[in-house]
């Protein structure tokens, strides 16, 4: 095991992810995912409602246990003890759909809270950190507000803001837009694409096909707990080799319009 | 006239002397619950089945039984039983507060489930620790949304410190029977004890209100509903 660990070193994808299960009660809703994300990679994961993306997110990185199969973060593997998975978890940023941010802190106290509580940063350091971090998407000014005064698409970019302080080697969205009104998901999709410029490694889980499209290097079609294909957007989007994904893009370009046609 | 002035003039020294022992008795009980409630509530939503299995069993048990049963039983019965001679005023305080334990467990309970299982995914996926997140996170907010109900349970509890009276602690209601039996004069002796309660009550509703307001998270108005910006 160790020599193969060394060997695999070299270009070892910073999230490898093998045969996740995951059941809740009667209802199998992961049935053996497998996919590498290489450094810089986004890779965004799409298909009806219902079908696990949420679930592999959260498995993930441990929020909710996979009942088999294993994850790799550079080449070791999250398991172990409750202390031992929070480890990993510090390295894996998760943006919520509906954000959770703790309410009872500013928007700059949120973002401080993890370099505070799980680095020990001083105080002082993790606030400059965090102006910075909020500079980063474009909310400096809006630090000292709390989440209830801030609107839908502000709360997701502090959320962004919070998970980049822990500077994490990837990060992981679970539907960052889905909550939000339209007018508002702009400003949210331009800090993401932000980010995928500058070399964030992103796992993405969206209805944005815009977004897939023109930020993507790979598209994974889910489906009944299952990916079904995977490949370069141009592939998927274009010429998908299986009907069912022909036949999912097609009703998801209907409905969210005619920037997503071809 | 004369005669119910002079009444009240010994009277009401005697029954602000126990002013001070029922404050105690609530203000020790209340601490107790805080103590234990807390932990409980915490072990209710986040332990084994085990655990909240215990924990329910005990809520179930306190608030089940009247208060003063549950004061003789211990006083009396279990106190007794295994030797231990406490005075009346601990025994009250150690019976009222596990009582208040079960109810401040439940108010405590319901803000922290009232958060929502998103503050804890959100702070473990920072790396926070189950016990960090439950510092940093839930109980800051949970307080918050417990004040009401905790404002409620002081009410109760105030005026439920009266039936130890029934041990012999000498609490407002202990003296103004003594006072009122020996004069003869019921009427305003028991009034009198009915405004210092009253006093006591909102003297307290208003600190805690006063709490409410001064912790209350920006852009949450007055009735707690968001704000929209």
């Amino acid at each position: 095991m160790s020599e193969q660990q060394n060997r695999e070193k070299t270009d070892e994808p910073v999230l490898r992810i093998r045969d996740i299960t995951k059941k809740y009660g009667e209802n199998q809703v992961l049935k053996g995912v497998s996919f590498d994300v290489q450094l810089g990679d986004t890779k965004v994961i799409i298909g009806p409602s219902g079908t696990g993306k949420s679930t592999l997110l959260r498995c993930i990185n441990h929020l909710d246990i996979p009942d088999n199969g294993q994850v790799f973060l550079n080449g070791h593997e999250i398991h172990g003890s409750k202390k031992d998975i929070s480890t990993y978890r510090r390295q894996i940023g998760f943006v919520f759909q509906d954000f959770n941010l703790f309410d009872h802190l500013t928007a700059l106290g949120n973002v401080m809270l993890g370099p505070v509580r799980v680095l020990n940063m001083s105080k002082a350091d993790a606030r400059d950190l965090a102006c910075v971090e909020l500079e980063r998407v474009g909310l400096r000014e809006k630090a000292d507000l709390y989440p209830a005064q801030l609107s839908g698409g502000q709360k997701q970019r502090v959320s962004i803001a919070r998970t980049l302080a822990m500077n994490p080697k990837l990060i992981l969205f679970d539907e960052p837009t889905s909550a939000l009104d339209p007018e508002l998901i702009g400003e949210v999709l331009e800090v993401m694409k932000d980010l995928a410029r500058s070399g964030m490694t992103m796992v993405v889980v969206t209805h944005e096909m815009g977004f897939a499209r023109s930020v993507a290097n790979e598209i994974i079609f889910m489906e009944d707990g299952r990916i079904l294909e995977e490949g370069p957007p141009q592939e998927i989007f274009y010429k998908p080799k299986l009907e069912r994904t022909r036949q999912f893009m097609r009703k998801i370009s209907e409905l969210y319009g005619k920037e997503d046609n071809p | 006239m004369t005669d119910l002035f002079e009444l009240l003039t010994r009277a009401v020294p005697f029954l602000l002397q126990g002013t001070g022992v029922t404050l105690s008795l609530v203000l020790g009980s209340l601490a107790f619950g805080f103590v234990l409630g807390i932990p409980m509530a915490i072990g209710e939503v986040y332990g084994g089945r085990l655990l909240s299995r215990i924990i329910r069993i005990y809520v179930w048990f306190f608030r089940g039984v009247p208060v003063l049963v549950l004061l003789f039983l211990f006083y009396f019965g279990l106190f007794t039983l295994i030797g231990l001679n406490l005075p009346a005023f601990l025994s009250g305080i150690i019976v009222l507060g596990l009582r208040s334990t079960a109810y401040q467990s439940q108010i405590f309970r319901g803000s922290i489930q009232s958060l929502g299982r998103g503050q804890m995914m959100a702070a473990e996926s920072l790396g926070l620790s189950r016990t960090g997140a439950i510092i940093h996170v839930i109980l800051p907010q949970a307080l918050r949304l417990s004040i009401p109900g905790w404002s409620n349970e002081y009410c109760i509890l105030l005026k439920d410190t009266a039936v130890t009276y029934a041990i012999g602690v000498m609490e407002i209601m202990t003296r103004g029977n003594f006072i009122a039996t020996t004069s003869y004069r019921p009427m305003p002796i028991f009034l009198t004890c009915a405004v210092i309660f009253i006093f006591l009550t909102y003297g307290g509703i208003y600190l805690l209100d006063f709490l409410e307001k001064k912790v209350r998270i920006p852009g949450y108005d007055e009735k707690t509903k968001e704000v929209t910006y």
